[in-house]
């Protein structure tokens, strides 16, 4: 319904420039593009509306004939004159000329996305056919409904919109992300099948139509010689990349065979563009013309668009690394520069006439390895799915435009002689190349290619939108039998892409021809076979050989020495594709963790999909390695990774970055802080709860295991600032500098991970990484500062430990089940907490608490009554304190907590209540009058006073 | 190729090493003009360390060795344990491990596995890491690997991990080595034939 809409509405906005469609669309000579190209680039460059185009200047014009064409649309202004700031004010206005050409192509790409969406409602029927078959058909049906319409068809795939736009986001997205290491591996396979291969399916098929013609096969309406027929060869034998792709892609054959048959289809370009540039020029001065020279220059031609195109490609490569070695401060629009380079590569080539495709395809493989390098994760992640969306809805636009261009009677000069002989040579001479290719190649393959292999490359052989473009393009006036070698192309196409698209899912089970495995490498897969190229290599050495292993050394040496340090960073430079690698894997299995549902979570066992059946670790393994190696999944609370004594802190950051991402949504406020882009706090208040369910959880363990009243005075210390950190709001100023009182007060081992962070700003470029980690590391923080604090106060206990690792909550909870959310931890009722609340309290009146220093009123009750703001100021650290604030809530903290038979009742209550009292207790302690804290406690609870009092009582209420 | 044929009967127990390896006269030919090319003593062995002046050994002549960061690793698997030279037919049968399997080519299973054979391939592979020949990858050993391997590019907390790591995932039995099962396991899905061959070798 939607679609039938849509096309409506698309013809709708066709017929406004029906008067003017006449005439064919336009074509440049040659592959010259560059008319066309000047003319598309002001005009829509979606549809070719082609003799609109000088009057698209006058708006009026085309504003009143749309006017006209649609009567449901209330026609403000009648003619053209009526300019829309001629004449009286109009209420509404009826700009259609100008959105006219932005609105047509949101429109198509619509359509296009939606058409995709529906496909996929039937997963089974996707299984079976494949999405380019139904794009296809989408298109004939739609280009038939623009036809009854119109009587015309208005829309078909122009070439130059195919070759510089839609072609360009295909081909780039397949250099860039193409799979360098297999692609070189079989790069003599691949250029023989593109070079040899599509020079011999050429020649052979032209030849052949020739000959077929002159057998009379072919009806004499077909007005072609032989070099018509060549010239036709040239274009239809070339295999498409972009229908490869298309169908390759949902039948998952095997790396080897998919690089192959895609490869090829790449790097054919060059070929089919000389070859089509060369028939084109000697069709033009005539076959009787052409000297014996020509046909040398038509050599060198290739050797230069072919070698050219490379060049100029990893020329861009080089300049898009270096230029990402600088991106540092403008992450964001690091993705443009790759989007850029790549396209600039493409169109560079394309200036030159040399392979654009060869240049792009390059570009995007020379660069891939230093751009992923220099970029940051998250414009990785950007570059990834804007490329993989364009090439998407590119895809799907060529498609749709195949469908549709072949509805158009213009185009039907069939001839089925031509047809059936074009069929029929392409699939012969593909197989027949293939098997002797293979047959010499398999000679010097190390995996020879097998036969079933050889069948699938020969069916895989199919052609798609660029013969077609390539057709179009091509000039009625010197091919005499244009019309009826674009009938042709189209049927070729359709019927490679629909029909072999469709059999081939069958055929490749049917042979059982090796799939692909989506599975990611171990760790030890990845070290073995890093070795193993070494060992090949030295092998090769040894043996005085030298072959592929030897002269991939010698370029890994070279990449090492020069261009590395060219085109990375230095901080990315001292980095280790295994570190790399190694660092992929945990996070991949933190992600599958996490994707395995948060149940996982709960269960103090878990396995990593990676580590196959492990029931449990060995105990050798020392618990902080465990935790660090396997990051993720057991360590819930992030400040274990944290503590491991030294880690790394790009590890530790990236670890976080997977926890914080999801294990709990923390709050970004530092983030915000110091990233140019704020992000808003949506979950601030979920997360808030979870936050502090959390620390109280862990902080009832060490309670239960440690009883330290030290400890308990640091947690909760540590507690108070971890309320503050979560609700205290977006308030910058204040954020800022709670943050930085804490600072001041580092343990060394502690601060050597500070300095990793702080002073090596070119390991840390990543923002949102960095302030994820920095966040999480807070809580960290808290406790050590605190004994620092207490040190220099006269109330410091000898007893505390020494580091900050044996007085960690997750120190002590990593023997018994790791700390975690239990399913109950959310639910959190308001009756049990006040009951909690009361119990706490009784339980607080039962203490004798030690005598309170007079301090407790000041830094903080008068920031209170200073602040005022519905947040308990209490629990923040003021703006104006400076850092010494810290230091004396600490001091005043030691009062009430000396109280060891208290545990036992702590014990027995639910966690969120023993979370409930810790959470009293900072606030009993900064608020408590000079008198009895219980009393002045319970009068804040039971009756929430106005001012601070409420905000108090709400707040735990809140978690 | 007759040429060639009398020269390679004046190489002892060619004919042998030919049926034992798979490789061709053309092959044992042109291993063997390598091998007296590294053997500078024409003593018909190489040498892992010179004895008397303990001066760089006989694979010291290939130059690129000395930039392979794991070369030592691999030249000591060549040698069998507790000899310090190769002859010939051992530098051959070593060599042999690299040769392409042939699929096609049925040889016939009656005699022991073929030297290119995958699981040789492996094996070769796990005495390059397994330095001291106990049949197992120590911690240790792996880490002097991947210390070679990976330089300076990372720091020795790194590196450990990183063993840490793989050796967790290849160990099955927990005792904190990588036996030669365990190694082969771990790499079951990864096509042997393909990563350990050398295609001038066919």
């Amino acid at each position: 319904m939607l679609l039938l809409g849509l096309t409506l509405l698309l013809t709708a906005a066709a017929a406004a420039d029906l008067p003017d469609t006449g005439a064919p669309p336009l074509l440049g000579p040659g592959l010259g593009f560059s008319p066309s190209v000047s003319a598309s680039a002001s005009a829509p460059p979606l549809l070719l509306l082609p003799q609109p185009r000088p009057e698209y200047g006058a708006p009026g014009v085309a504003l009143a004939r749309s006017a006209a064409e649609e009567p449901a649309v209330p026609a403000e202004e009648e003619e053209g004159p009526h300019h829309h700031h001629g004449g009286g004010y109009r209420v509404v206005q009826w700009e259609w000329s100008y959105v006219q050409t932005p609105y047509i192509i949101a429109i198509w790409l619509l359509v296009a996305s939606v058409a995709k969406i529906l496909f996929h409602f039937s997963q089974r029927f996707t299984t079976v056919v494949p999405e380019s078959c139904m794009l296809i058909l989408l298109g004939l049906v739609l280009g038939g409904v623009v036809l009854i319409a119109n009587k015309k068809q208005l829309y078909q795939l122009e070439p130059a919109l195919f070759f510089l736009f839609l072609l360009p986001t295909i081909v780039g997205d397949a250099g860039y992300f193409m799979p360098a290491r297999l692609f070189f591996d079989n790069l003599g396979a691949i250029l023989t099948y593109a070079v040899v291969g599509t020079l011999w399916n050429a020649f052979c098929t032209g030849f052949c139509l020739y000959a077929a013609k002159l057998l009379g096969v072919i009806d004499e309406r077909v007005q072609a010689d032989l070099m018509d027929f060549l010239l036709f060869g040239a274009l239809i034998s070339a295999v498409d990349p972009v229908a490869v792709l298309a169908v390759f892609e949902e039948v998952h054959v095997n790396d080897t065979l998919f690089i192959i048959v895609f490869g090829e289809s790449l790097v054919n370009d060059a070929v089919t563009v000389v070859l089509y540039k060369v028939y084109i020029s000697f069709v033009e001065v005539g076959v009787e013309n052409v000297q014996t020279a020509d046909y040398f220059k038509g050599v060198a031609s290739f050797l230069i668009v072919s070698i050219g195109g490379t060049l100029v490609g990893l020329v861009f490569a080089v300049i898009l690394g270096f230029i990402t070695r600088f991106t540092k401060k403008v992450r964001i629009i690091e993705p443009l520069f790759v989007f850029l380079m790549v396209y600039l590569a493409y169109l560079t080539a394309e200036l030159f006439s040399l392979s654009a495709i060869l240049s792009m395809t390059f570009c995007g493989i020379g660069a891939n390895k230093y751009v992923e390098a220099n970029i940051s994760q998250k414009s990785r992640t950007t570059v990834k799915y804007t490329m993989k969306t364009l090439a998407s809805i590119a895809e799907t636009i060529i498609f749709i435009f195949l469908g549709i261009s072949a509805v158009d009677k213009s185009k039907w000069a069939w001839d089925t002689g031509l047809v059936s002989c074009t069929l029929v040579f392409i699939f012969v001479f593909r197989a027949a190349g293939v098997i002797g290719q293979t047959w010499v190649l398999n000679r010097f393959r190390l995996v020879p290619l097998d036969k079933i292999d050889q069948v699938v490359m020969s069916y895989g052989g199919l052609r798609g939108a660029v013969a077609f473009a390539l057709v179009v393009l091509l000039d009625g006036e010197q091919v005499k039998a244009k019309d009826y070698f674009v009938a042709t192309t189209i049927v070729v196409v359709f019927f490679t892409v629909m029909f072999q698209g469709l059999t081939i899912k069958p055929l490749v089970d049917w042979l059982k021809v090796p799939r692909s495995t989506s599975r990611k490498p171990t760790i030890n897969e990845e070290i073995h076979e890093r070795a193993f190229d070494h060992i090949l290599t030295a092998v090769e050495d040894i043996a005085g050989l030298q072959g592929y292993h030897h002269w991939r050394d010698k370029w890994e040496q070279f990449d090492k020495n020069y261009l590395s340090k060219l085109l990375l960073r230095k901080s990315v430079y001292r980095k280790s594709e295994l570190w790399e690698a190694y660092q992929k894997i945990n996070i991949r299995d933190a992600i599958s963790v996490i994707d395995q549902g948060g149940n996982v979570l709960t269960s103090a066992r878990l396995s990593l999909p990676s580590m196959a059946s492990r029931a449990s670790f060995p105990e050798v393994t020392n618990v902080t390695n465990y935790l660090r190696e396997n990051g993720s999944g057991v360590c819930l609370d992030l400040q274990v990774i944290d503590n491991v004594p030294g880690a790394k802190v790009e590890e530790d950051t990236e670890t976080h970055h997977v926890l914080a991402e999801n294990l709990y949504k923390p709050r970004r406020r530092y983030q915000s802080h110091y990233s140019r882009h704020f992000m808003p706090l949506g979950e601030k208040e979920r997360q808030d709860r979870e936050v502090f369910q959390r620390n109280m959880k862990s902080r009832m363990e060490t309670f239960k295991s440690t009883r330290h009243k030290r400890h308990k005075k640091e947690r909760s210390l540590k507690k108070r600032r971890g309320s503050d950190a979560k609700e205290d709001g977006s308030d910058k100023p204040r954020r800022n500098v709670s943050w930085q009182d804490k600072n001041p007060v580092v343990v060394p081992v502690e601060s050597e991970e500070e300095k990793g962070e702080h002073s090596d700003p070119e390991k840390e470029e990543d923002v949102g990484i960095t302030f994820v980690a920095r966040k999480a590391e807070t809580p960290k923080q808290r406790p050590k500062s605190v004994p620092a604090a207490l040190d220099g106060s006269p109330l410091a206990s000898p007893s505390s430990p020494p580091s900050g690792d044996s007085h960690l909550p997750w120190k002590g909870s990593v023997g018994s089940p790791p700390p975690c959310v239990s399913v109950e931890a959310n639910k959190i009722i308001p009756v049990d907490l006040q009951q909690a609340w009361n119990q706490s309290i009784s339980s607080l009146e039962s203490i004798s608490s030690p005598p309170v220093p007079a301090e407790p009123v000041h830094p903080r009750v008068s920031a209170l009554s200073r602040l005022g703001g519905p947040r308990p100021a209490s629990y923040t650290p003021p703006g104006s304190t400076a850092g010494s604030t810290s230091s004396i809530g600490a001091q005043v903290l030691q009062g009430p907590f000396c109280f060891p038979e208290r545990n036992k009742k702590e014990e027995e209550e639910e966690e969120e209540e023993g979370g409930a009292v810790q959470e009293m207790q900072p606030l009993m302690s900064s608020l408590r009058p000079p008198g009895n804290p219980c009393v002045y406690l319970r009068s804040l609870v039971m009756a929430p006073s106005p001012g601070s009092g409420e905000p108090h009582s709400r707040g735990p209420t809140q978690l | 190729m007759g040429s060639s044929n009398s020269s390679v009967n004046n190489i002892p127990n060619a004919q042998e090493l030919m049926q034992e390896t798979g490789f061709s006269a053309a092959h044992i030919l042109r291993l063997h003009e390598r091998f007296e090319f590294l053997d500078k003593h024409k003593c018909g062995q190489l040498r892992l360390v010179d004895r008397p002046t303990n001066q760089p050994q006989d694979f010291g002549a290939v130059q690129e060795l000395a930039l392979n960061p794991i070369g030592d690793s691999i030249i000591s698997a060549f040698f069998s344990p507790g000899q310090e030279t190769v002859d010939f037919a051992s530098f051959v049968r070593i060599l042999a491990h690299f040769r392409p399997t042939d699929r096609n080519q049925s040889r016939d299973g009656a005699q022991q596995e073929p030297a290119n054979s995958s699981i040789r391939k492996l094996k070769f592979a796990f005495q390059m890491y397994d330095q001291d020949r106990d049949g197992k990858i120590s911690r240790a050993e792996l880490l002097q690997v991947l210390r070679a391997m990976l330089g300076i590019q990372v720091t020795e907390e790194q590196l450990q991990s990183i063993a840490e790591r793989a050796i967790q995932e290849a160990d099955l039995d927990r005792d904190d080595a990588i036996s030669f099962d365990e190694f082969r396991k771990s790499l079951e899905k990864v096509d042997i034939d393909h990563k350990m061959s050398i295609r001038f070798l066919r």
